[in-house]
Formats: structure tokens, C-alpha cells, sequence
């Protein structure tokens, strides 16, 4: 066998390799969500959307849950999104490239690797404690905010990075200031980068249970929020608690639930998606 | 300086709206350089240079790749400003102001002093977004003025015949040659009286190079140009007067026909008949 040969037999047994793995994790999600398909897909219907939750679980609906969910999610982006753009294109425009900025950098990116939990422990002191907002939306909303915000700064930086600067330099020449420059070329090219970032950072968040347990989220609250300081619980929350039930009743509810929380996330994923194509068509 | 060319912006945007003011109307532009030297950290890229530059003519730089010639034409719009480790001195006055004075406003300057860059780069907007985008941060909405002058400097480039009817379309789905055409309408728009040219034509094929040539050539009637090329065809072709750059020095300045038939030096010499460089 000569070389070529030989690096033929490689490349075809690699590509087998890479096609069995990919078959293998796609098996395993299918064989999951088909599982949970089975189990939730008939229990779904409008009165389980809008039912409040109960001891019977042919009764129970994830009313407050997804109401809860949805306040989450819409506080926090009105928290995390703006901050975090903000202090991407400060870090990345105007901080001064000198050791300190470095460190920044540094944590940063480190910071998008700690333990949800750990941010709940932080939560939960600072807001639930310190500043006396208690176990309520406003405090899990910025709990999350905090989880997320490195997440957003980084893919901000990322996309602002990815605008070529022979665009910049056009617009200085013309006359345009920094902000301005930053306002109507840098934002717009890298407005796809940045909105991926933010859905799949927020995709992160609505997924999150760990640190809004910590911060005092309940598994059982009679209404849903009505203002950033009522109680509130997640999705996340009941399924965890439905799951944790003796009834079979139950695990059909979680399994339902699953199901809706699955879709919400696949739904954030498929428009993050569409906002990256269409960015990396703009800029050719 | 700064202040004389506010006075100008604001009678083209107040005094006459809608009205296109022809920029041969406007101050001509008379440049001086004494003694400059430019570092990059420790490098010395420009080693101590003097220079005087006519208003309406075609300046050209030429010189081996390295001796300096961008970095001394980035200078006359200040775009060396945000590299890091440079640094400059001496004195570059245009019409008489030091425009490197503390209180020079630069965004007003780049208004006066346009730039073409080596590569096309248009903004990833309308063909017309990007003519109007200089109107558009002066904070002009006026509409009708914009139009006429998108227009007016659409045909000034001959870009308006090819572009007419879709004017809408991304200024990036143009040809190299014609986005070229395209950054120069940009840069007429706002009404420079100088523009600054880096290799423009060096990423076009021959026909776009004899379009953009061709332009110049009609542009110097108004504007004051100074291009950078690496193409002694081009630059004997176009320009009135030719500056032969080595190793950070101005080594030769004279009217082109000098410089190409008797030049004074035996280093220009060398390098237009292509012995080094
Ligand atoms: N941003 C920078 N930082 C450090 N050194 C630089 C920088 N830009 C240019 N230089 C150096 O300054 C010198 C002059 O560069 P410049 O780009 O002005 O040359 P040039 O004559 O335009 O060359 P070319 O014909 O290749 O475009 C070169 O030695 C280059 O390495
Ligand atoms: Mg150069």
C-alpha cells in the first residue's frame, strides 16, 4: 500500500468515525424527546396553558409557571440586554488595550464559565438580602441578568470585532465622530452577531433552575406575578417538582411541560439562527 | 482652520438649501509641511520633511513599499490618530492653520479633506445610503438636498448611468471597479477640497483603472488630489507634480515631467526606471 492509498484508508475511516458519532448523539436526543413525546404530547391541550396549578394532576396547568417564565424573560432582557451591549462596545472601542483592560478580559470570559449556582449564592445576598427585594421576579430577573450578561458582553465583543475596519476608517474620513461611526456602522454590521448572543444567552436563562432556587423561586405559588415583586416560580421549577411526585399523573404533566419548555428554547435557538444567516449574508 | 471651515459648512447647509455649491467656489487649499517626523513606538517612519503643495493640482507620492507614503498622506486627515504607538512631529498647516493644533476639531477637518482607500470599501448599505451617509452625519435631513447631491456626484463619478435604477441595491453587490467609483462619490459628497488617494487603483482591473484616471484627471479642476501609486504610468499620466519617497525621506519634489525625463537625483532615477523599488 503506498502513501496516497494509505491516506485514503485514513480519511475514510475518520469520516465513518465523525458520521457514527454524529448518528449517535442525534439517536439519543430523537430517542429523549421522542420518549418525552409519548409520555406528554396528549396531555397538552389550551386548559393545561391556562390552568392554575393543583393537587390533582389531572387539573394542574403550568398557568403560573409560564407567566412566570415569561416576566423572567422579559425583565431580563430589559436588564441584561442594554448593559451588556453597553459594556461590549466599551470594552471594545473605547477601554484603553493596557493590562487592566486585560484582566477585565480575562474574568470576563471566565465568568461565563461559573456555576449557575454560584450566582444564585450572589443573588440571593445581594439582592434578596441586601437590597431587600425578597424571593421576587425583579430579584431572580436580575440574578439571571448577572448569569448572562458575560455571555452577551462576549458575543458582543465578538461581532463588533468581526466588522471589518476598513468600514470604520471610511466613516472617520467622512468626518464621522466615534459615536457616531459606532452608531450607524459598527451596530448595524454586527446587529445580527449581537442579537444571537442575546437569544441564546436568554434561551440559557429561561432554562436556568439551580440559582433561581437559591434566590427562594417556589414550586408552588397560587397566581402568577402581577409585578416585579411578587413570588413567582419557572417552568424549570415544576417540572422539577412535578417530576418529583409519586403520581404517574404527574410525570405525564412534566413530560408536557418539558415539551412546552423545549419549544420555547428551540424557538429562541431557530430565530437566533436566522439572525446570524442573514449577518453573515450582509457582510458577505 | 477648524473655524474657517465651520463658517463653510454652515453656508453650504444654511445659506443656499437644496442648493448644490460647486466646490471650485470654495477656498482653495493651499498645504505646507515643515519638518515632520512620524514614530510608530520606536520606528522612524518619517524622518523630517518639508513640503508645499498647490491648490488644483495632482500630487503624486511614489516609492518603494514601506518608505512611508501612506503614513505621510494619513497625515493631512489625521486618520494615524488612533494608531497605537504613533506619534508626530512639526507642523502641517492647511491654508496657513496648524492642523495638528490642540484645538483643531478633526471631524471637521475630514470634512474638508476627503480620503480613497486602497481596497473599495463601501458600507454595507444602499448604493445611496452610502453617497448620503457624509450629508447624514452633518445632521443634513433636508431630503431634496440630499437627493440632488447623491445625484450630482453619482454622474460626477459616471457611476449615475450604471446605477440609476437601483439605487437601493447594497453598495457591495458592485463591481471592484465600480464600488471604487462608488467611494469616491462618497467622498464628493461632503465637499472636500482636498482628497487623498491611497493606491485607488491598485485593486481594479485596466478599464475600471482608466475610468478612476480618467476621473481625477476632471476632478483636479476642483479639488486639490494627492495619490499615492506604485504605477509610474499612472502616476506620469495624471499628476502635475510627483514626490519620490526612500526610507522615510522626501529624497525628490518636482513638476512629473521633471521628474520622469530629468530627474535630479540618481536614487529617483534608480527607482522610476525600475532598477530597485
Ligand atoms: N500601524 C503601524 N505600526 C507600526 N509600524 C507601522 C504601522 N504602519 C506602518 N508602519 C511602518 O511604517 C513604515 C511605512 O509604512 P507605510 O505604510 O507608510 O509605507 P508605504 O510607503 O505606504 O508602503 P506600501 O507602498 O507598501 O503601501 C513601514 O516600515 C511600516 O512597517
Ligand atoms: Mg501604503
Amino acid at each position: 500500500m503506498n502513501n496516497i492509498q494509505k491516506n485514503r484508508l485514513k480519511d475514510q475511516i475518520f469520516k465513518v468515525w465523525g458520521i457514527g458519532c454524529t448518528l449517535f448523539a442525534l439517536i439519543l436526543l430523537a430517542f429523549f424527546i421522542g420518549d418525552i413525546l409519548i409520555d406528554g404530547i396528549m396531555r397538552i391541550d389550551w386548559a393545561f396553558i391556562i390552568d392554575l396549578p393543583s393537587r390533582k394532576p389531572e387539573k394542574a396547568g403550568i398557568y403560573t409557571a409560564l407567566m412566570g417564565s415569561i416576566w423572567i424573560l422579559f425583565l431580563t432582557t430589559i436588564i441584561a440586554f442594554p448593559i451588556g451591549v453597553a459594556a461590549g462596545v466599551y470594552l471594545e472601542e473605547y477601554s484603553k488595550k493596557n493590562r487592566l483592560s486585560a484582566i477585565l478580559e480575562i474574568n470576563i470570559s471566565n465568568l461565563a464559565g461559573v456555576p449557575s449556582i454560584i450566582y444564585g449564592l450572589l443573588g440571593l445576598e445581594v439582592f434578596v438580602r441586601i437590597m431587600g427585594l425578597g424571593a421576587s421576579v425583579l430579584a431572580g430577573s436580575l440574578t439571571l441578568s448577572l448569569l448572562i450578561l458575560p455571555i452577551i458582553i462576549v458575543a458582543t465583543r465578538e461581532a463588533i470585532k468581526a466588522v471589518p475596519k476598513s468600514i470604520k476608517d471610511a466613516s472617520y474620513a467622512l468626518g464621522a465622530s466615534k459615536w457616531q461611526t459606532i452608531w450607524n456602522q459598527v451596530l448595524p454590521a454586527s446587529s445580527g452577531g449581537i442579537l444571537t448572543g442575546v437569544i441564546l444567552a436568554l434561551s440559557r436563562a429561561v432554562g436556568e433552575t439551580a440559582p433561581l432556587i437559591v434566590v427562594g423561586a417556589l414550586a408552588y405559588v397560587p397566581f402568577a406575578p402581577e409585578s416585579p415583586m411578587d413570588d413567582f416560580s419557572v417552568l424549570p421549577i415544576q417540572i422539577f417538582n412535578w417530576i418529583s411526585r409519586p403520581q404517574h399523573g404527574f410525570i405525564e404533566n412534566a413530560a408536557a411541560a418539558i415539551i412546552i419548555l423545549l419549544l420555547i428554547t428551540f424557538i429562541m435557538n431557530g430565530i437566533a439562527v436566522y439572525f446570524r444567516n442573514k449577518w453573515q449574508k450582509k457582510l458577505k | 482652520m477648524a473655524k474657517e471651515i465651520e463658517i463653510n459648512m454652515e453656508t453650504i447647509t444654511e445659506q443656499i438649501p437644496g442648493k448644490l455649491i460647486d466646490p471650485s467656489l470654495k477656498k482653495k487649499s493651499k498645504i505646507e509641511v515643515k519638518d515632520v517626523k512620524v514614530w510608530y513606538d520606536d520606528f522612524n517612519a518619517i524622518k523630517g520633511i518639508d513640503m508645499n503643495i498647490k491648490p488644483n493640482t495632482v500630487t503624486a507620492f511614489i516609492g518603494p513599499s514601506g518608505c512611508g507614503k501612506s503614513t505621510f498622506l494619513r497625515l493631512f486627515n489625521r486618520m494615524n490618530d488612533y494608531i497605537e504607538g504613533f506619534r508626530m512631529e512639526g507642523k502641517i498647516k492647511i491654508n496657513g492653520d496648524n492642523i495638528y493644533k490642540k484645538k483643531v476639531n478633526v471631524e471637521e477637518l475630514r470634512k474638508e479633506i476627503g480620503m480613497v482607500f486602497q481596497k473599495p470599501n463601501p458600507f454595507p448599505k444602499s448604493i445611496f445610503d452610502n453617497v448620503a451617509y457624509g450629508l447624514k452625519i452633518q445632521g443634513i435631513t433636508d431630503k431634496q438636498l440630499i437627493e440632488e447631491r447623491v445625484i450630482y456626484c453619482l454622474k460626477q463619478v459616471a457611476l449615475w448611468d450604471e446605477v440609476k435604477d437601483d439605487l437601493k441595491k447594497s453598495g457591495m453587490a458592485l463591481s471592484g471597479g465600480q464600488q471604487q467609483r462608488l467611494c469616491i462619490a462618497r467622498t464628493l459628497a461632503v465637499q472636500p477640497s482636498i482628497i487623498l488617494m491611497d493606491e485607488p487603483t491598485s485593486a481594479l482591473d485596466p478599464i475600471s483603472t482608466a475610468k478612476v484616471e480618467e476621473l481625477i484627471f476632471k476632478l483636479k479642476e476642483k479639488y486639490t488630489i494627492i495619490i499615492v501609486t506604485h504605477n509610474m504610468q499612472q502616476a506620469s499620466r495624471i499628476s502635475d507634480y510627483t514626490a519620490f519617497f526612500y526610507l522615510g525621506e522626501l529624497i525628490e519634489y518636482n513638476k512629473t515631467k521633471t521628474i520622469f525625463t530629468n530627474p535630479e537625483k540618481q536614487q529617483t532615477e534608480n527607482y522610476i526606471t525600475g532598477r530597485f523599488g
